[in-house]
Formats: structure tokens, C-alpha cells, sequence
């Protein structure tokens, strides 16, 4: 057999590759920025990455959880014992096992909390209710067949435009004083009373109802766990691929009481996160708590079904919302917001903003005034509110406004693109505060809008339109312009249950000058092992080929908070320039000895810090490492050895921004779109290597895409999930999407705080594409019926009935 | 019950249960861990591997391992991506497509995806002509929700444009 001989196992430790191809050295690799391909691929077109379920270990048992058939319903009793008595199944754990463990509720990321197994009550369909652990995971899925759960069935709200009834039924009933299905205060932004000033003296106003559906992240690989407590040591490593590993350690510490350096957790590969990965799930708490109970590993994966229909959903947020315009410019934006949260606020997003950064709503637009409001409600259905691709909430703020602005130019009459050219933040406007209170760092959007619009021949696209109206064809063009605020952020004002929203990096250069840089970042598939490997590179002059880069093992990488909200390259990424820096300039000492000079002689260039004045004389980085840990006679104060630590505080978040394009056609008679075109140009500032950039903007306009056209989570009046397979959940595939491939653009407005001006793209395009792709059908609407608005996701059934003056099919 | 499978050309011998899905015979009987699996419903792809019928001359195509039985795969013979490149360690042109194009990102899809895209170059009889909507049609049944696929779609095209210029990289006489 042709693999390497020394498979990964599930040692973190394999991550350092060692010279040779096939562990991941690339050929031609820059020093510093460009393209470059993966390192990490080496692995994984090998089929040698490590994922959750390949993890295996000695007595490993196999944990599975019986769900919930009913939507909200009383427990009345949980029989056991014919699972216990099954030969191969070890230990059934039920809520009242857990209430002794003290887990039998876990507090979530908005402070709500959350049952790990239900013991009152069932709150949604196929809520957690028991979990059985057995010798395999085929015996363990029998077992639960084997458990006798008594309900009283309770009616089910599904829908939050009910859930504020006075005769609706209460959904927390565990929680004290808590009297209605509210799930957290009202919440606000903006001056109202300057915004009905504004709505007062505008001359056109649109309205519409707008709902973002739920829709699911879906990352390829489910979520999983296995919990390894060692009873003779109080070791716990926890092998679960997620998010924020180090903020998951933290939490565990907390809800179970468990000492945190007993603590340990480590994700080897992870396939695919979406913010699906962020939260902490019952499972998970299930996992850990059989591992003490059973004494063994356990191991825990969800299937498919378990996957969409329990963990972190996104979106469901119904806006009340109105726009207007003064003078031809859009001048005011208010919205009044219900937040469906389900059965428990998990929603995950930087704490002291419940409804996440929902009010970056104004857009990319110098309005005169803004205000809007939002209600989380209790329902029967799944808790969550994840960011899918998104920095909480932003993909609903963006979808909501750039929806909005077409609709104005409808109810004014003018083109889209005009009405945004004349309401955009002027380039010399930045740095711009909104209404909001957001303080935009840079941009230049017209260019970007522009440039867009040169791509897609704008003005030949209309003409086409016409020409097609006129042979009774649908075709349909979507704008959306988008202003992403990214890189959560300030430690004054960001925190996650208290915990500040920081990355740490620690950078260690070896006697032989190859270095190895630790971060506190988690790599879902967005290629941290080759562009960060490429910041220290770009900075210290060392061959990517020579840093290896360091994540996924809390006991191995300093502390900070993960991977989402297009976190990465803003705050882990500045963590490790600055660390770099650190070296460089602890490097700097080490060369003044050498050269025999005063360090403020020393001039850097990439690799080498030299003379002024002589350039010849000088030390490269690697005779610098070597020195540092060998020299024998260092003066007073100076360490030796060559490596840092920093923890990056970022000053604000960083706004990337682009002008998206759709071009669709559709059938008039089954409604059917087709995503002919789709032109893309992206402003994210320096691109670190611009082939993972445009990777990562293709995956995320199949993502919107997907939520444009396909992605729904429903429910019956009963509250059944009605969406729990991949039957029925659809996901694009290649024929979805624009059959010659995306067109895309780019423009470089660095970010003047970032220390390499970097903005962090992983999101955009899934901020960016839903709106135009629903601009772009109802647009296609609007020309041939005179329809102004449709939800998503604009399926064939729901634009038939659109566009046919019909109801909508239920969701 | 006893099932035999040849998977990358050795023969691997389990008593198991007869209820076995392929997938789990390879991943928890052979220890093969690069198939993945990724939906219950056969829908994603993720679980693809190639499979051969001795008695056929066709080359070896996907199947879905999760929605085969071990015991329906006794006396065919397996490829999964462990398998793909040569015994020397020389990559399958295809894996070598993939790593070239940046079609892979968390890589989870990619042994499926791989599968599948070198059954539609061998299946060809002009590899290096098929269209964008050949290739799109052809990886339909294997989902992504990293890449956006069209560098997936490059990838495939690398791979049929390198196997026609170094034709000893073929797997399969032709
Ligand atoms: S695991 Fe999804 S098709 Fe096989
Ligand atoms: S690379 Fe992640 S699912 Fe395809």
C-alpha cells in the first residue's frame, strides 16, 4: 500500500510535518504573502486526516441518545431498564442521574441555560432525553429503542408571531418568575426619536415583512465528542472538534466543576464548522459525564438527522421593516425585530449584545437616521442562533437592508445600482461612525461597486433583461452591496461570558532557525497551517516550508477565543504579527552583538537584519536563532533563546466590504431559478494568499446560495422538524451553482489597524450573496408580474406561488 | 457471519454482523479511516469509494459504502483512498489535481469527491473534453459545503489534462 507508514493516529504531535512532500511541504512557496498552496493537504488527499470519529481508544465505549418524538410535552417517567439489561450496553444516563453530577442543566453563551437531558419537560422535537452507552454504536442504537419514555402531550408554538400570546402555552416553566415566552429584554440601537424625525420628512418610504428563515451550517462532518476521564488521575482530554477550544475548556471547567488544568482539549481535524462547531451541546456534557460514570472513554457522534434537527440553527429573525428616501438619497432605516430563539437562548454571540451585531443594519449607506429594536421569544423548537458564516447576526443585517434598498428603488422608481451609488459612505468619509454607532474603518465602495458592474456588463445585462421580458422569459438582476463588521473584537466592549475577546500566539524560532508558531485560532478547513505560517514568513524572512503552525491542543497553544466571525486573520492574525515582531526585534539585539554595533544601527529587511549604511554586513535570522541559544557571554538583562508571546487586543473590528452581482432566470412556468451568473468583488484588504481567499469566497457563495434558494429548517403545526436528512435539508451541489464558475473581483483597501492590514473574508460572501440572489428573483418577479417581495428561500413551489399570487407553502 | 472484502488490494476477513454497513466494515473492521461518512440518507457522497466487479470490464466505479451492506461488496474489489496512489507513493493524478487547484478545505468531502472525480476521467472517452456541465452533473451526488466546487471542477480537469500527457500516470489499462 502506497500511504506513508506513520499514520496520524490522534496525536496532535503528527501535525509537525517533517521535510519532504508528503508532509506538506510546498515547492514554491513565497517568503511571506502570495499564493501558495495548503501544507495541510498532504494529509487529507491521502485520507489521513484525523477527524472525531477516527479517534480510537483502548476500552472506548459508544455513547447514542434517545431523542424526543413531540415538540413540548410533559415527562411523566423514563424506563430503563430493559436498555440496562441489554448485554452490551453499560450505563443509561437520564436527567436525574445528571441533577446528582450537578449537569443536569448547563448554562449557555447568553446566559440562559439549557437542558443537557430533559427531566420536566420536552421543549422541542427530538430534544435530548437519554443516553445510552454501549460496547458498540450498533448495540448502543438498539438500546434506545429498548427505553420507555411516558409523555403528556402539551400544544407546541412554532410560530414567534404567537409565542407573545397571553394564552400561549409557558415554554420555561423551570425558570423562576418567568411569566411569558420572552426570552430577553427588548433590546435597542439608534436614536429613535431622530429617526422618526427623518421617516417625517423623507418623500418615499417602503415597507416591507421580511423573514430570514432558519436555516443550518451544516458542516460535512457532525458534531462529536469522545470524553477520556482518567479516574486515576482527574484527567479529562476531551477529542472534539470545535470552534473555540480554549473558551470550551473554560466552560467545561465551570459547568462541571472540574479543575481546568485537569482539562484538556484537543481537535485534531475538523470537517467544516459554520458556527455549527461554536456552541457547547448536551452531547457533548452527556459524553463527559458517561466517561466518569462508565469509567472508559466514551465516544459520541451525532448523525445527520441529530445534527440538523438539535444543534446551533441560524437566522429566524422576522423584521418589521421600513426604508426612506429624501432628494433621490436613502436617508432613514427602522426595523422592529422578533428573534425566534427556540426553547433555550443558546444563541452565540460576543455577550453583551443579544441580538449580535444586528445593528451594523444601516449598511453601507450615510443615512440621517436609524433605529432598530429586537424580541428574542421562547419557541418549541431547536435552540441555537449560530452564526452560519457570519459575524452574529451581520448576514441578517445585511440581508434586511440590502432587500430594503431594493425595495425603495421600486417604490422610487430607479435603478438599484443608482440609488446605492448616491446613498454610499463616501470614500474621504472614513473613518465613519453610524447611526448605529459603529465606526467604519475604511472602504472605498463606489470603486468597488463599479468594478462590479464593469464584470458583469451591468448595462448589457438590463438590456438583455428587456429584450427577454419582451419574449415572455423571466431573468432577473440582483444586487447587494455589503459592509461586514468582522474580528470580535475590543476587550473594552467584547467579551464572551466574561471572557474578553483576545487571541494569544506564541512563536518559537529553533536553534536551526525553524520555528513553530502556536495560536489560539481553530482551523475548520480554512487553511491556517499555510497562511499563518505565511504571516510569521512574511515578517521574520523564514520559509513557510520551515514554521510549523501549532493549534488544536489547549495544553500546547496559548489562550484565546477560536475560530468564527471571521475571526482568524483580525485578531489571531494580528496576535501573530505581533508576535513576529517580537522576535524581530529580540533578534535585533542578538545581531547588534554579533555585528558588534548598537542595535539602533540596525536596519531589517525581510530575513536579516544588517548595518545602515552597510549593507553587506549583517546576520540572517537563522544565524541570529543559532546565536541566541548558543552564545556564552550575554550581557546583563539580555535572555537568551528567540521566541515570544503575545495576546492581540484588537483596537475595533475590521470591515470588509463588496459589491455582489446574481444573474438568474426563471421559469415562469415551475418557478424554478436558475443562478446563471454570479460576479463577486471583494474587498478584504491585503490578501495573505490570495488562492485561499478566493477559496474561501467560492465556498461561501455556494453557502448563500444554499440559503437563497434551497436552505430551510420547517416545522408543522405540532412542531415536528420537517427537515432532519439531507432529503429533505437541501444543500447546493455543483448543478446549483453558475455552471462556468464564479466571476470574481478584487479591491485592496487595507485596514489602518490591522497590523498587516488585513480584514478577514471567511463570511462575506455568505453575508453578501443571499440578498442578491433574492434581489435577482424577485427582480425577475417584479419585471414580469409586478411582484415586490419574497422570503427565502426561493424554491420552486414558493416562487410558483409567488409570482402566482398564491399562499406560500407553510414553513 | 464471515464476510472477505478486498480493499486496496488486500483481502480483509471479519465475522460481523450481518446488518454491517461497508463504510463501518471499512473504517471500523479494515482501520481505513480516510472514507468518511457525512448523512444517513445517501444523499452527500462523502462515503464514496470506488469498487471494481472482476467479472466486468468497465473500470471501477463509485458506490456509496453506506448504502451497501459489507456482505454485498464480498468478492469485488475496493479502492478507497488509501488506495489511490501508486505502491511507490506516487500520487493519483487526481490527488495531485486537488492539492494543485486548492479543491480541498477541511478535506472532508475529499476522498469521496476524489473517487468520484477519477471515475468520470477514466469513464471518458475523451477525458480532457468534458464540459463544465459533464463535470457538475457528475459530482452531483457528492456534496461540499467548503469549496464552492469549481475548483473541484478545476482539479478534475488538471487531472484529465496531466493523465493525457503522462499517460503511464492512468491507473487502468485503456
Ligand atoms: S454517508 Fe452520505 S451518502 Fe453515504
Ligand atoms: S472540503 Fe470541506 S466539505 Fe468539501
Amino acid at each position: 500500500m502506497a500511504t506513508v507508514e506513520t499514520g496520524p493516529g490522534r496525536h496532535p504531535e503528527w501535525y509537525a510535518h517533517a521535510t519532504g512532500d508528503k508532509f506538506g511541504k510546498i515547492a514554491d512557496a513565497p517568503i511571506g504573502f502570495g499564493h501558495m498552496k495548503r501544507k495541510e493537504d498532504a494529509r487529507f488527499i491521502r485520507g489521513l486526516g484525523d477527524y472525531m470519529d477516527d479517534v480510537r481508544l483502548p476500552g472506548m465505549l459508544h455513547g447514542a441518545i434517545l431523542r424526543s418524538p413531540y415538540a413540548h410535552a410533559r415527562i411523566n417517567s423514563i424506563d430503563t431498564s430493559a436498555a440496562l439489561a441489554h448485554p452490551k450496553v453499560a450505563a443509561v444516563i437520564i436527567a436525574k442521574d445528571l441533577e446528582t453530577l450537578g449537569l443536569a442543566w448547563m448554562p449557555t453563551i447568553s446566559y440562559d441555560t439549557q437542558a443537557v437531558l430533559a427531566g420536566d419537560k420536552v421543549r422541542f422535537h427530538l430534544q435530548e432525553v437519554a443516553f445510552v452507552i454501549a460496547t458498540d454504536a450498533y448495540a448502543a442504537q438498539d438500546a434506545l429503542q429498548l427505553i420507555d419514555v411516558d409523555y403528556d402531550v402539551l400544544p407546541a408554538i412554532v410560530n414567534c408571531r404567537k409565542a407573545l400570546d397571553p394564552d400561549a402555552p409557558l415554554i420555561r416553566d423551570d425558570k423562576v418568575g418567568q411569566t411569558d415566552n420572552l426570552a430577553s429584554p427588548l433590546w435597542e440601537a439608534g436614536d429613535k426619536a431622530n429617526c422618526d424625525r427623518v421617516f417625517a420628512e423623507a418623500d418615499v418610504v417602503a415597507k416591507r415583512t421580511i423573514l430570514d428563515p432558519r436555516s443550518h451550517p451544516c458542516p460535512m462532518e457532525t458534531c462529536g465528542m469522545v470524553a477520556d476521564m482518567n479516574p486515576a488521575t482527574g484527567q479529562l482530554n476531551i477529542y472534539n472538534g470545535n470552534q473555540a477550544p480554549h473558551a470550551h475548556r473554560t466552560v467545561y471547567a465551570q459547568v462541571a466543576g472540574l479543575p481546568e488544568q485537569n482539562i484538556r482539549i484537543l481537535c485534531n481535524d475538523i470537517g467544516g464548522g459554520f458556527g455549527n462547531k461554536v456552541p457547547v451541546y448536551p452531547g457533548y456534557v452527556c459524553a463527559i459525564a458517561g466517561s466518569i460514570v462508565a469509567g472508559a472513554p466514551v465516544k459520541w457522534i451525532e448523525d445527520r438527522s441529530e445534527n440538523l434537527a438539535s444543534t446551533g440553527f441560524a437566522r429566524d429573525y422576522l423584521m418589521y421593516s421600513e426604508m426612506c428616501s429624501k432628494g433621490g438619497k436613502i436617508t432613514g432605516l427602522r426595523v422592529d425585530t422578533i428573534a425566534d430563539h427556540g426553547a433555550f437562548d443558546s444563541t452565540a454571540q460576543a455577550t453583551k449584545f443579544p441580538a449580535g451585531f444586528f445593528h451594523i443594519v444601516t449598511g453601507s449607506y450615510d443615512l440621517q437616521g436609524a433605529h432598530c429594536q429586537v424580541k428574542a421569544v421562547y419557541t418549541n423548537k431547536a435552540p441555537g442562533g449560530v452564526a452560519y458564516r457570519c459575524s452574529f447576526r451581520i448576514t441578517e443585517a445585511v440581508y434586511l437592508v440590502e432587500r430594503m434598498v431594493d425595495a425603495l428603488a421600486m417604490e422610487m422608481n430607479v435603478d438599484p445600482v443608482e440609488l446605492r451609488m448616491r446613498s454610499f459612505i463616501r470614500s474621504d468619509q472614513f473613518p465613519y461612525e453610524t447611526q448605529t454607532g459603529w465606526v467604519y474603518d475604511s472602504g472605498d465602495y463606489h470603486k468597488a461597486m463599479k468594478l462590479a458592474m464593469e464584470i458583469a456588463d451591468y448595462e448589457g445585462l438590463r438590456k438583455e433583461q428587456q429584450e427577454k421580458l419582451a419574449r415572455g422569459e423571466m431573468m432577473g438582476i440582483g444586487i447587494a452591496f455589503f459592509t461586514e463588521g468582522v474580528g470580535a473584537g475590543p476587550r473594552r466592549h467584547m467579551d464572551i461570558l466574561g471572557l474578553a475577546m483576545n487571541d494569544g500566539a506564541e512563536l518559537r524560532v529553533h536553534p536551526s532557525g525553524k520555528a513553530v508558531v502556536s495560536l489560539s485560532a481553530q482551523t475548520q478547513g480554512q487553511g491556517h497551517e499555510t497562511t499563518f505560517a505565511q504571516i510569521v514568513a512574511e515578517e521574520l524572512g523564514i520559509s513557510p516550508n520551515e514554521i510549523m503552525v501549532r493549534h488544536g491542543d489547549t495544553d500546547k497553544t496559548p489562550y484565546g477565543l477560536g475560530t468564527y466571525g471571521s475571526r482568524s486573520t483580525p485578531v489571531s492574525g494580528g496576535a501573530v504579527a505581533v508576535v513576529s515582531r517580537k522576535v524581530r526585534d529580540k533578534a535585533r539585539q542578538f545581531a547588534a552583538l554579533m555585528l558588534e554595533t548598537r542595535a539602533e544601527d540596525l536596519a531589517w529587511e525581510k530575513g536579516r537584519w544588517y548595518v545602515k549604511g552597510d549593507p553587506e554586513r549583517g546576520s540572517t535570522i537563522e544565524s541570529i536563532a543559532e546565536y541566541a541559544y548558543s552564545a556564552s557571554n550575554l550581557p546583563e538583562g539580555l535572555e537568551g533563546g528567540l521566541d515570544a508571546n503575545a495576546v492581540y487586543d484588537p483596537p475595533n473590528l475590521t470591515y470588509p466590504f463588496g459589491a455582489y452581482i446574481a444573474v438568474v432566470d426563471v421559469d415562469p412556468g415551475t418557478g424554478k431559478v436558475h443562478m446563471r451568473r454570479f460576479i463577486a468583488v471583494d474587498d478584504c484588504g491585503v490578501r495573505i494568499n490570495p488562492m485561499v481567499v478566493e477559496g474561501q469566497i467560492h465556498g461561501g457563495l455556494v453557502e448563500g446560495i444554499g440559503q437563497a434558494l434551497m436552505e430551510i429548517i420547517s416545522f408543522d403545526e405540532q412542531g415536528n422538524c420537517l427537515n432532519a436528512s439531507f432529503m429533505d435539508y437541501l444543500l447546493p451541489t455543483a448543478l446549483e451553482c453558475p455552471e462556468h464558475g464564479f466571476e470574481l473581483g478584487e479591491t485592496v483597501t487595507p485596514c489602518p489597524h490591522h497590523p498587516i492590514g488585513a480584514k478577514g473574508v471567511g463570511e462575506s460572501p455568505c453575508v453578501g450573496s443571499p440578498p442578491a440572489i433574492a434581489n435577482a428573483v424577485v427582480d425577475a418577479m417584479y419585471h414580469a408580474k409586478g411582484v415586490k417581495h419574497m422570503d427565502m428561500p426561493c424554491f420552486p413551489a414558493r416562487v410558483w406561488a409567488a409570482m402566482n399570487g398564491r399562499e406560500q407553502p407553510p414553513q | 457471519m464471515l464476510v472477505s472484502i478486498s480493499i486496496n488490494g488486500q483481502v480483509y476477513s471479519h465475522d460481523v454482523e450481518p446488518r454491517l454497513l461497508l463504510v463501518h466494515f471499512i473504517r471500523e473492521y479494515a482501520e481505513l479511516h480516510g472514507t468518511h461518512w457525512g448523512c444517513d440518507t445517501s444523499n452527500c457522497g462523502i462515503c464514496i469509494v470506488l469498487m471494481d466487479d472482476p467479472q466486468s470490464d468497465q473500470p471501477p466505479y463509485p458506490v456509496k459504502s453506506c448504502t451497501m451492506l459489507a456482505a454485498m461488496a464480498q468478492g469485488y474489489e475496493i479502492t478507497t483512498v488509501e488506495g489511490m496512489a501508486k505502491p511507490d507513493g506516487t500520487l493519483d493524478p487526481i490527488q495531485m489535481g486537488f492539492h494543485e487547484m486548492h479543491a480541498l478545505q477541511c478535506g472532508f468531502c475529499t476522498p469521496g469527491m476524489m473517487s468520484t472525480g477519477r471515475w468520470l476521467i477514466e469513464r471518458h472517452p475523451n477525458p480532457t473534453q468534458m464540459t463544465d456541465h459533464e463535470i457538475r452533473d457528475g459530482i452531483s451526488g457528492n456534496l461540499c459545503r467548503c469549496t464552492g466546487y469549481d475548483n473541484i471542477i478545476k482539479a478534475i480537469r488538471w487531472a484529465a489534462a496531466y493523465i493525457e500527457e503522462h499517460p503511464e500516470s492512468a491507473r487502468t489499462a485503456r
